[in-house]
């Protein structure tokens, strides 16, 4: 399969001067068409800025981006990003919100059409009843199943998950995930999830990349997760290979931290000092 | 039927009625008197209190137009001034249907003189006819034609400033440079009294509005106040239209930048939205503002309104004068109450979400 997102060699640093820290380090990262990656890493190893990377609401400071074989400079409804904290435009319904990317991105199709692709959306992620809600009047996971319609809507050509279940309780947050996996199946999606739960990312995914913990972070080795699909999450907990695995990249992570609190970076690492975009 | 009544009442700013509702709905009947009690009577013993002080202090204070007047007094002069108010409307009345009957038969006469051929003297008799109908009813402008004036005034003037200060906020919240070269401008004129500004707009009006009386949509008296009420009401609205704007959620704005938006159609339909109860909090600041400085520049730019009503009573010195003052300023601030309540209304039909308020 052809690679469609590709990171080379990206680096990206925060702040100036002597406050200025280095949060990514020499990062490179392959996805193939179809292909569903997970990227695991402890809080504030920089997950987020990797996927703002890839999305390309930032730049990096060296290496680059590649969206099928060509450089990415700037955010587009291809790479669809799915935000950690939903997004949602408070003041539009849930069906304004969807269509509001409906509208932009499929602004040369008819009404109609446009109209029945929101619902259909709407209707994936099982909120057909909701449509004229307000995002206020939504619980947590309601409101991020109305953020992946939004960005499914887009068909993007690659699916980018910044945490989307991190704010979520766990009962909700199984439910999404198995949602999550139903709707990869139907849409053959190409997606890459950061994710801070390992469990998530071996139920979900093909590939496990552990984030090592920053400043400094780049990614580590990689787990194929060569567990079968459809995966079921009850039966999971006690497939050997799973166990296996799991105990495999949680040993990597603490070995890793391990590590980094030798060197003394970790815990003392500053967060990143993010200043304002400025709109353009 | 009793939620969609207290919501009504949240929508309005009367949510301090709200526990009358409760108390008809039958919940917790101790907490609704006790809310009442602070809603109604503390406010009302406090009024009582007011009233009780000023009924002592009209006893003992003399001025130079006599006692200071006592509540009861001021509500005398009210009703005067409605009396009087209503005494004009029927003189206007009466003035009109004289001339409408001057003028139907003119008219009647000219059409007699026409039928027989006498072409010139018919129209001398309806240009005739025509100078009764339009006659103007020349008495003095009563008491709620002045706050008429007022209003009308007051909106102009917050109608050109929310147009002005509106835009120029969104351009000044989105580019740090623009908000950064009027910034100085901004600040160096922001704290100018209503009074300054006068005599300029009123020279600058005066220069510039050069239509004769006769065609004129406004009277230059009308334009300067406005236009002074415009000049000190527009900062409030511009400061926080430029902060609403320039503080809108960044997660929002990477939306608008995965989907490609254009400028404009960013403005549209993420950052205004966005803005809109900031936008509003500004305006409902902006109201009040301008409904201060209008009744200062009524008062020396003499366009009729409260202003104006206020400074003639003064220069009258007749011993109504005090009590017809203190009518006027009653007048004044409960319209200020009204206009602000308006805005409160205005402003939470726009804002989103539990906690805007």
């Amino acid at each position: 399969m052809e690679v469609i997102l590709e990171a080379r060699r990206v680096a990206k640093s925060f702040g100036v001067g002597a406050s200025r820290t280095e949060v990514l380090h020499d990062v490179s990262l392959e996805v193939r068409t179809g292909e569903f990656v997970a990227i695991v890493g402890f809080s504030g190893s920089g997950k987020s800025t990797l996927v703002s990377l890839l999305a390309g609401l930032l730049v990096p400071d060296t290496g680059e981006v590649l969206f099928r074989g060509r450089r990415a400079q700037e955010p587009g409804p291809e790479r669809g990003l799915v935000f950690q904290n939903y997004s949602l435009l408070p003041w539009l319904t849930v069906e304004e919100n969807v269509r509001v990317a409906v509208d932009q991105v499929f602004a040369d199709r008819p009404v109609k059409e446009r109209t029945e692709r929101v619902r259909s959306y709407l209707d994936m992620v099982g909120l057909s009843a909701a449509v004229e809600k307000k995002p206020s009047e939504l619980s947590g996971g309601m409101r991020q199943r109305v953020s992946l319609a939004r960005t499914l809507s887009m068909s993007p050509s690659v699916l980018l998950l910044d945490e989307p279940l991190g704010a979520l309780d766990a009962l909700t947050r199984a439910v999404l995930q198995d949602e999550i996996a139903r709707i990869r199946e139907r849409e053959r999606a190409t997606v890459v999830l950061i994710t801070n739960d390992v469990d998530e990312g071996l139920l979900l995914a093909d590939r496990v990349l552990p984030l090592t913990p920053g400043p400094r972070a780049t990614l580590g080795q990689e787990f194929p997760v060569d567990l079968p699909r459809p995966r079921e999450r009850t039966t999971i907990n006690h497939d050997p290979r799973f166990k296996e695995l799991r105990g495999d990249i949680l040993g990597y992570l603490d070995g890793l931290r391990a590590r980094a609190r030798r060197e003394g970076s970790a815990s003392l690492a500053p967060p990143p000092a993010l200043t304002p975009v400025e709109l353009r | 039927m009793s939620t969609k009544i207290l919501k009504a009442l949240d929508a309005v700013g009367l949510e301090a009625f709200s526990p009358f509702v409760l108390l008809v709905r039958g919940e917790e009947a101790r907490q609704q008197w006790r809310r009442i009690g602070l809603n109604f009577g503390a406010p009302l013993l406090a009024l009582l209190v007011f009233v009780a002080a000023w009924s002592a202090a009209s006893r003992n204070v003399m001025t130079k137009y006599g006692a200071l007047p006592s509540p009861s007094m001021v509500a005398q002069e009210a009703a005067h001034l409605w009396a009087a108010h209503r005494q004009r409307r029927a003189d206007e009345a009466a003035f009109r249907a004289e001339k409408a009957a001057q003028a139907a038969e003119l008219e009647a006469a000219a059409n007699l003189l026409r039928a027989r051929g006498k072409a010139a003297q018919a129209d001398a008799l309806s240009a005739r006819a025509h100078v009764a109908r339009t006659a103007r009813f020349s008495a003095g402008p009563s008491y709620v034609d002045q706050i008429g004036t007022s209003l009308k005034t007051v909106f102009a003037g917050f109608l050109v400033a929310s147009l002005v200060a509106i835009p120029l906020g969104v351009l000044c919240g989105i580019s740090p440079g623009i908000q950064a070269a009027l910034n100085p401008l901004i600040q160096i004129f922001k704290p100018v009294s209503p009074l300054a500004w006068l005599p300029i707009v009123m020279i600058c009006v005066g220069a510039l509005y050069t239509t004769p009386p006769a065609e004129a949509w406004f009277e230059k008296s009308f334009l300067s106040s406005a236009l002074t009420v415009a000049l000190c009401s527009l900062w409030p609205t511009l400061a926080n239209t430029a902060l609403g704007v320039a503080s809108v959620d960044r997660d929002h704005l990477n939306v608008a930048r995965v989907l490609r938006l254009g400028t404009w159609t960013r403005v549209r339909k993420i950052v205004i939205p966005s803005a809109l109860p900031m936008i509003f909090a500004g305006l409902r600041i902006s109201l009040g503002v301008g409904w201060m400085v209008l009744i200062a520049a009524e008062m020396l730019a003499q366009n009729p309104g409260l202003g104006k009503f206020v400074w003639d009573m003064f220069q009258n010195g007749s011993s109504q004068t005090l009590a017809q003052i203190m009518v006027a300023v009653f007048t004044i601030g409960s319209i200020g109450f009204a206009l602000d309540r308006l805005m409160i209304v205005l402003s939470r039909s726009v804002s989103y979400g539990a906690t805007a308020r």
